[in-house]
């Protein structure tokens, strides 16, 4: 008998991988050149949610700039979720960087008195643009650059608040898929507590991302991997993946491109700008 | 003829557009280098000076031969640099067609000669790629002599074909400067480096072993606009071996010294190259293949 030596295809429907210390180094270099070397700062801004990509955007902050350096916000709504705003300390406290409390109850509450009607989508994006407003202000008071936590994934289904969580001009986490962000924070060693909780928006009592998504992360992931490649649905089903999941990751991407790209300006002239006139952002 | 030239790789890492800045540094390169020791061969990577993606501010940046040499040649002279070599990658103005090109220049105390302009032949545009959207590319792969060999440059893409390191060879030449700007990407492999300097090293070890060639690669260093260039600077011998690659990261210098007799010694032992130029014209005589054959070409036969 011969040995046979075989080879089946790539499993396609896993999650995709990650080299954690590959990853985190090439992104505190990115911090770095992105605060200091480009702009001449040394600080960063942080919203602090709790949640595991603001945690990992900040253990990346504090590697690259020093936790002295790193100033984290926790911002709560008076619905916010108690235990969000212990974990937000936990990271604080092993990092050893500055944690501020302000909440947003009173600013949000204030406009949304005159729209008792609005409903939770409504409400949450009213406090999610208010989370960022105050964190531009404190970075205009700290001459620190505030730095976003938006994954991959969450951009690629659209699962944010336009011109909210997606305005920080730099974002380390915004090319690595959720799964990818679980590991890297492994590696990091975020507290297991955090990374191992069912993720929220914490926008409304009792909500999850994979609630509001109808899919999870793991799943979504492994689509989003291979989809992004350019296959299509039937070569997608054909590799193993659930026709109905497909089907959920497809109409989140397809309907959400305007979220990923500045405003459409009317183009009028040869010199219009981003269209003709080129010029790259670090220039 | 330099048998052992001492080469200088600068694993520059410019401000975006900053040109005076970004010579000011490399003449403080160039004093660390004399400093060491000096050097006979100094190579910057592509965009070495003014930075990778510049989109349409190359027309702005953009520079004649002349003055790339000029600017390289003075820097070197006022860094105290004696008899040397100079490589640079840099955007050229050609009378308002512009290439991305690299420049030889031969420098010593009292003037310079422009040895050779190499203009990049592959300008890949796809993906994150955008430059024959700006640039022209270059119509030609010619080899030039040196003082320690006959040598060709190619430019980042172009040595990703595998047929230009194969003419530059089949040319003569004995070494390959390759001044690259090489945005990384790749987290999953298991190696401690991303994945796409992992194929770059393979590409440099198989393609200097199968030619029996040295390869000078220079590579930029820095983030732009959030896409780093991989440096990962390196001198591959003619048996394909990794004599030097540095970090992905940081400016930095690469000292190394060639020894061009190896290159003789590889094509002694591994005659591969010898072997092409035997059976090259019947591969190239064979009418399937889509060359221009006189007035017919293989779409007309």
């Amino acid at each position: 008998m011969l040995t046979v030596v075989s080879h089946a295809l790539d499993d396609d429907v896993t999650p995709p991988r990650i080299n954690g210390r590959v990853a985190a180094d090439w992104l505190t270099h990115f911090i770095l050149d992105e605060i200091r070397t480009r702009r001449a700062m040394n600080a960063a801004v942080i919203g602090l949610s709790g949640g595991v990509d603001s945690a990992v955007t900040a253990y990346l902050c504090a590697r690259a700039l020093g936790p002295q350096n790193v100033h984290a916000f926790r911002l709560p709504y008076a619905t916010s979720s108690p235990s969000s705003l212990d974990d937000a300390q936990t990271v604080a406290d092993a990092l050893g960087i500055h944690l501020r409390t302000i909440p947003i109850t009173g600013a949000v509450d204030g406009y949304l008195q005159y729209e008792p009607d609005a409903d939770a989508r409504r409400r949450g994006n009213v406090m999610a643009r208010t989370r960022m407003l105050v964190l531009f202000d404190q970075s205009a008071k700290l001459g620190g650059l505030p730095v976003g936590t938006g994954n991959k994934t969450e951009r690629m289904l659209g699962y944010f608040t336009w011109h909210a969580d997606d305005t920080p001009p730099i974002n380390p986490l915004g090319d690595l898929f959720k799964t990818q962000v679980w590991a890297l924070a492994r590696y990091l060693g975020v507290p297991a507590a955090l990374i191992d909780k069912a993720p929220s928006a914490d926008l409304e009592a009792g909500q999850t991302d994979e609630g509001d998504l109808g899919i999870t992360y793991a799943r979504a992931d492994a689509i989003l991997r291979v989809m992004l490649l350019g296959y299509n649905d039937a070569q997608l089903v054909r590799r193993g993946f659930d026709p109905a999941d497909v089907a959920v990751v497809r109409r989140r991407v397809e309907s959400t491109h305007w979220k990923r790209h500045l405003p459409t300006t009317a183009m009028l002239s040869n010199t219009a700008i981003n269209e003709f006139y080129l010029r790259p952002v670090d220039f | 003829m330099l048998t052992s030239p001492r080469v200088a790789i600068l694993q520059s890492k410019p401000r975006k557009g900053a040109y005076a800045e970004n010579l000011r540094a490399a003449g403080e390169a160039f004093a660390q280098i004399v400093a060491g020791g000096g050097a006979d061969l100094v190579v910057l990577p592509e965009g070495a000076l003014t930075g990778y993606f510049l989109e349409g501010a190359v027309y702005e940046l953009a520079l004649p031969v002349f003055r790339i040499a000029d600017d390289l040649a003075r820097t070197w002279r006022e860094a105290g640099g004696a008899r040397a070599d100079i490589v640079s990658g840099f955007y050229e103005d050609d009378g308002g067609t512009y290439y991305n090109s690299a420049i030889f220049v031969e420098v010593d105390a009292i003037g310079e000669r422009i040895a050779h302009v190499h203009r990049k032949l592959f300008l890949p545009t796809y993906g994150v790629f955008d430059e024959e959207r700006f640039l022209s590319r270059g119509r030609s792969l010619k080899t030039f002599q040196t003082r320690f060999g006959r040598a060709a440059m190619l430019i980042c893409e172009d040595i990703w074909h595998s047929i230009v390191p194969t003419i530059a060879a089949l040319k003569d030449a004995r070494i390959l400067i390759v001044p690259s700007a090489a945005p990384g990407r790749g987290i999953e492999g298991t190696r401690d480096e991303l994945t796409s300097v992992t194929h770059w090293r393979n590409i440099l070890t198989s393609t200097a072993a199968e030619h029996g060639v040295y390869i000078v690669y220079a590579g930029l260093t820095g983030f732009e606009g959030g896409k780093g260039l991989s440096g990962s600077s390196a001198i591959v011998d003619p048996f394909g071996r990794l004599v030097v690659q540095t970090n992905m990261t940081e400016p930095c210098i690469v000292d190394g010294t060639l020894d061009m007799d190896e290159v003789d010694m590889a094509r002694a032992s591994m005659p591969l190259l010898g072997d092409l130029r035997s059976v090259l014209p019947d591969l190239l005589l064979d009418d399937e293949l889509p060359l221009p054959r006189g007035r017919h070409d293989a779409h007309g036969r």
